[in-house]
């Protein structure tokens, strides 16, 4: 027994210490785990994004360099605190407030102390870095907008928000990703791939040489270029007529279905959302919810669209052959549909389909739906079957073009009406303000425009697109298949050469442009608002829609002015404005010019509730257009900029 | 001639097992010190290759040296262990080291071996029975005299290691009370701790009225039993006093980790979570030498000292680990087994010593590496980095050596 003692002593430390050790190996698996994240750091090495240039080739985006100052809390000595504050422009407060917390963070690892400085802020600096022991720059590439005008185009770069994180594995907490605009759909391509390198650090967060001499290191991929199907100076030029007021254009050549010009208003000069500068003003621009200069209203403004809608009333009779071209209707300032139900219309006389269209009558166009309608037995059906056409031109539905925002808009069918009316009950009568854009009916500029595409085409349509070529890439096959609606081509022409008729005898008769054809419809929309908690009817919105030449079409397009009032007072002399710009490249319609320019809405919107978009407007016209190309323009906005958070 | 008959025989297997323990260690010393501990691994290597006129001079000697002056070797020991309160010096707290210039030497690691002459000696005499209370009590005085001038430097890991000296006692008679006694207080200790005192009482009430009635004792044995029962109580309200009082924060904490009461990675629990880090991602055959990414990182606090095996447990994985454990257990029973057949009491007391002393360094150190036993300054022989340390255990195992290789001489 005595001798035994120490050898089972022995044995059973020995088995007690491997069954530990195969414990902490092999049935505790968190240790390798807790070991890498120990030891390995990975370094990321980012690509450029790759640059934006239009369709002609005109560089719109490119990228700057940008500096952050770094510090490393414990290594700053002896330092001339008041020529480092002078150096980089900031308070000896600001100093001090900075350094406390970068070392709160960490004493030993770096921290950003001053992010994304210029090259003219960094470039005193960067002479005298040396003297300031501690501290180190870090280079990285930021947006550079070579135009001002745009941002709902590009949208913006951002950090990456933690969700997303969470979500795809290429990204990292801090990394920069596009949102809204190309920047947002075109990321995958514009951002590249990015490197990793894995490095051994020890246990003070030093490297220490590369991890397995780099085994599983990757080479960072750059950005591929893109060129956007937008027309620069169509764009800039929309950009400017819609100056001092609220809306949205969109222009599109509806041979290709691509989009020439896609304007927001109020919008602003992209590069107010890169360097110091940028959460600041992104934080104004966000807040403003009442102006939503981030709001892109080309693609989501959702209205009634009013008379533009007739066109697409009038091709559906023809097609269903409940009208022709010589099917008269009497107008006596409107017509009474149903018995004590009057739509009222400022017509009179007999109208075909020609002046109907140019009139834009009322009457006409109510007669020729509750025609449609009519035709079969059943509303339902009938409903559906109009439905059907209408929604042949891309309507009622995400057309599934590049831009990452969008609205369906609505085109009703039996199912809606099924929904408003459970009990049935409801005919032509009860749903005839579809016939003139109103009633269910909903639209977004961008719709508005392919419609007028598709017209214009004579009943085809691409899917709208902003994406003209990528550097070693094909572009979407979507956008190369044509999309043929249900009326036959024969009934466009008598409607077109009613639209071009709206310029010489109809509502548009005062914004022709000599020498171009031009075929177009005027539209208004009522709208209404809570003011102090009252529903106040507000002035109307101004909707213009158009296509030229009228024979070989090449830009088809859809304005919405806000609060415009009648369709050719602001929206109507824009479309002309824009078609002749494009088409000329110089503009004759001087008049017209000035007038929109001088037009300012903002007395309108005021009654909202909203100055602040007159300061956004501002930013623009004294930051962008005045006095570009200082890098960092500094906004005029009443806000405190020597502070960046 | 004499140098011939001596390398025929001595023990091999113990040669070469320490041959390859202490390039073993040396290879991990290397490893845990390349990235940033300059100039470790060399002095290492310059110990280890003193080792070898060392052992030579202990081989030469003559076998009866050793028996012959053990008490005057102890009473050194005791010296220079005095020494150290007036002149010692001073590192981390711990007045443990004579300084020569750059050089430093640790008497309490020679120490042991000089314990293990003395008490070997002591106990050769054949009319020295462990039975009698007054023998006991002088065994036990040339334990402690060597423990009470460590513990105040303070090195409570040294000391710890003179508890195995019970067990070597119990081989050569000593009651086995000591033993049972040492092992309850243990499992009391460790009871209190994880558990609520009055637990531990109730339990221990259980356990004593079960055996009691077991052994179907008389009356004797109920008085015995009680006043048993009254020591345990006594015992763990003490321990508990002991611990929450007494105790400094640290020494608390280092329990507190262990027992998984408290999770402080960043601050007390560091070295202990990422020691089962490094030896935790080892897996089966490890990152491979030089590799390991926690030893590389200097991320394991004293790796190349008290916290070597680490870089086995990282670096060679759990097969490497399986060599080591076994190549020291197997030392340790060859040990034992060599003692056993000594012909002198004075070479197998010895003997038995040595196996003892090595094998309370290997449990405690490594135990300590993989987060069983609280942390305790305590380095694992022939591997932790350190002149002292390898040339006392040397001196401790060659001594061994040369007296089993005497045997055939002395006969």
């Amino acid at each position: 027994m005595r001798k035994v003692l120490l050898p089972s002593l022995i044995i059973v430390a020995a088995l007690l210490l491997v069954i530990r050790i195969f414990y902490l190996q092999f049935v505790d698996d968190s240790f390798k785990l807790k070991s890498d994240n120990n030891a390995i750091k990975i370094k990321y090495d980012y690509p450029e994004r790759g640059y934006i240039y239009d369709r002609n080739g005109k560089l719109l985006v490119a990228n700057q360099a940008s500096y952050d100052i770094m510090v490393i809390p414990r290594d700053v000595e002896n330092m001339d605190t008041l020529e480092f504050c002078q150096l980089l422009d900031i308070t000896k407060e600001d100093f001090l407030k900075r350094m406390a917390k970068a070392k709160i963070y960490s004493p030993r690892l770096p921290s950003v102390f001053l992010p994304q400085l210029n090259k003219s802020e960094f470039a005193a600096f960067q002479e005298k870095i040396r003297k300031f022991q501690g501290f180190y720059f870090q280079k990285r590439s930021l947006r550079d907008y070579e135009v001002d005008y745009g941002a709902n185009v590009f949208g913006f770069i951002t950090q990456v928000n933690e969700k997303l994180v969470a979500k795809n594995p290429y990204y990292n907490s801090g990394d920069l990703i596009g949102r809204q605009g190309v920047e947002e759909s075109y990321e995958d391509i514009l951002r590249g791939i990015k490197g990793v390198k894995y490095f051994q650090k020890d246990k003070y967060n030093r490297e220490i040489g590369s991890y397995k001499e780099g085994r599983y290191d990757t080479i960072a991929v750059q950005g591929e270029d893109i060129n956007l199907t937008i027309d620069s100076e169509l764009q800039k030029y929309g950009e400017q007529l819609m100056i001092n007021k609220r809306g949205g254009i969109v222009a599109i050549e509806p041979k290709t279905g691509e989009i020439l010009a896609l304007v927001t208003a109020p919008s602003y000069d992209p590069s107010i959302l890169v360097g110091r500068q940028r959460s600041k003003n992104y934080t104004v621009l966000y807040h403003d919810s009442i102006a939503k200069p981030l709001y892109d209203r080309g693609l989501l403004a959702e209205y009634p669209p009013g008379s533009p809608f007739k066109i697409l009333t009038g091709l559906v009779a023809l097609q269903e052959g409940v009208i022709n071209e010589h099917t008269t209707f009497m107008c006596h300032h409107g017509f009474s549909y149903a018995r004590g139900r009057f739509m009222k219309c400022h017509g009179f006389g007999p109208h075909q389909l020609h002046n109907g269209i140019y009139n834009s009558c009322n009457t006409y166009f109510a007669s020729a739906y509750m025609l449609t309608i009519n035709k079969y037995a059943k509303p339902a059906y009938a409903v559906d079957v109009w439905s059907n056409h209408i929604k042949s031109f891309g309507l009622g539905q995400f057309m599934g073009y590049d831009l990452p925002t969008g609205k369906k808009g609505n085109i009703p069918d039996s199912k809606t009406y099924k929904k408003i009316y459970p009990n049935g009950g409801w005919r032509s009568t009860t749903i005839v303000s579809n016939a003139i854009g109103q009633g269910e009916v909903l639209m977004t500029p961008i719709q508005l425009a392919n419609m007028m595409a598709t017209v214009a085409n004579e009943g085809y349509y691409y899917t709208p697109h902003i994406i003209k070529r990528i550097e070693g890439h094909k572009i979407d096959k979507k956008f190369t298949t044509k999309h043929v609606t249900t009326i036959d081509k024969k009934y466009y022409k008598p409607m077109i050469s009613g639209l071009f008729d709206v310029y010489n005898l109809g509502t548009a008769s005062s914004l022709r442009v000599e020498g171009i054809d031009i075929c177009g419809k005027t539209g208004t929309a009522e709208n209404f608002a809570k003011i102090n908690g009252k529903r106040e009817q507000l002035k109307d919105h101004s909707i213009f829609v158009a296509f030229a030449p009228k024979d070989n079409p090449k830009i088809a397009i859809a304005i919405l002015v806000e609060n415009g009032g009648f369709g050719a007072t602001i929206a109507g002399p824009i479309a002309s404005l824009m078609i002749e710009k494009f088409l000329r490249k110089k503009i004759t319609r001087t008049d017209l010019e000035t007038r929109i320019l001088n037009t300012s809405l903002q007395g309108q919107y005021a009654k909202l509730g909203g100055l602040s978009d007159i300061i956004k407007l501002q930013l623009r016209v004294e930051d962008s257009i005045k006095n570009k190309k200082t890098a960092v323009p500094v906004p005029v906005i009443k806000v405190d900029t020597t502070q960046q958070n | 001639m004499k140098n011939q008959s001596i390398k025929n025989n001595l023990d091999w297997t113990c040669v070469i097992i320490y041959i390859a323990l202490v390039i073993m260690g040396w290879l991990n010393i290397y490893s845990s010190s390349l990235s940033s501990m300059e100039g470790t691994s060399e002095k290492q290597l310059i110990f280890i290759v003193l080792t070898i006129p060392l052992i030579f001079i202990i081989l030469s000697v003559d076998g009866k040296f050793y028996e012959k002056y053990a008490s005057i070797i102890f009473g050194i020991s005791l010296l220079s262990l005095a020494g150290l309160f007036v002149f010692g010096k001073t590192i981390a707290g711990q007045r443990c080291w004579y300084g020569f210039g750059s050089f430093t030497l640790q008497p309490s690691e020679f120490a042991k071996a000089a314990t293990a002459l003395a008490l070997a000696k002591y106990l050769s005499d054949s009319q020295i029975n462990l039975k009698e209370v007054n023998r006991q009590i002088q065994a036990l005085a040339i334990v402690f005299l060597p423990v009470m001038l460590i513990l105040p430097q303070p090195d409570p890991g040294s000391a710890l290691i003179y508890s195995i000296f019970i067990i070597v006692l119990y081989r050569e008679g000593l009651p086995s009370w000591y033993v049972w006694t040492g092992f309850i207080t243990i499992l009391l200790f460790v009871l209190t701790l994880v558990l609520q005192p009055q637990y531990v009482i109730l339990i221990a009430l259980l356990v004593l009225i079960i055996v009691h009635f077991k052994s179907r004792l008389g009356d004797r044995n109920l008085l015995l039993s009680s006043i048993l029962f009254v020591l345990m109580s006594g015992f763990v309200l003490s321990v508990n006093y002991v611990f929450e009082h007494v105790f400094k924060q640290h020494h608390r904490d280092r329990f507190n980790i262990l027992l998984g009461k408290s999770v402080d990675l960043k601050g007390i629990g560091y070295n202990t979570n990422q020691s089962e880090i490094a030896i935790g991602s080892g897996g089966w055959f490890g990152k491979g030498f030089l590799e390991g990414t926690q030893t590389k990182g200097g991320f394991v606090p004293e790796q190349h000292t008290d916290y070597i095996f680490t870089t086995v447990g990282e670096e060679w994985g759990f097969v490497g680990s399986l060599v080591v454990i076994g190549l020291f257990a197997g030392l340790f029973l060859r040990i034992i087994y060599l003692a056993e057949r000594q012909k002198t009491k004075f070479s197998r007391v010895y003997g038995y010593c040595v196996a003892g002393i090595l094998f309370i360094h290997f449990f405690v150190n490594i135990a300590m590496v993989v987060g069983i036993f609280p942390t305790i300054g305590v380095p694992l022989p022939f591997f932790s980095y350190g002149g002292s340390g390898l040339w006392g255990f040397t001196i401790l195992l060659f001594i061994f050596i040369k007296m089993d290789a005497n045997k055939v001489n002395e006969w």
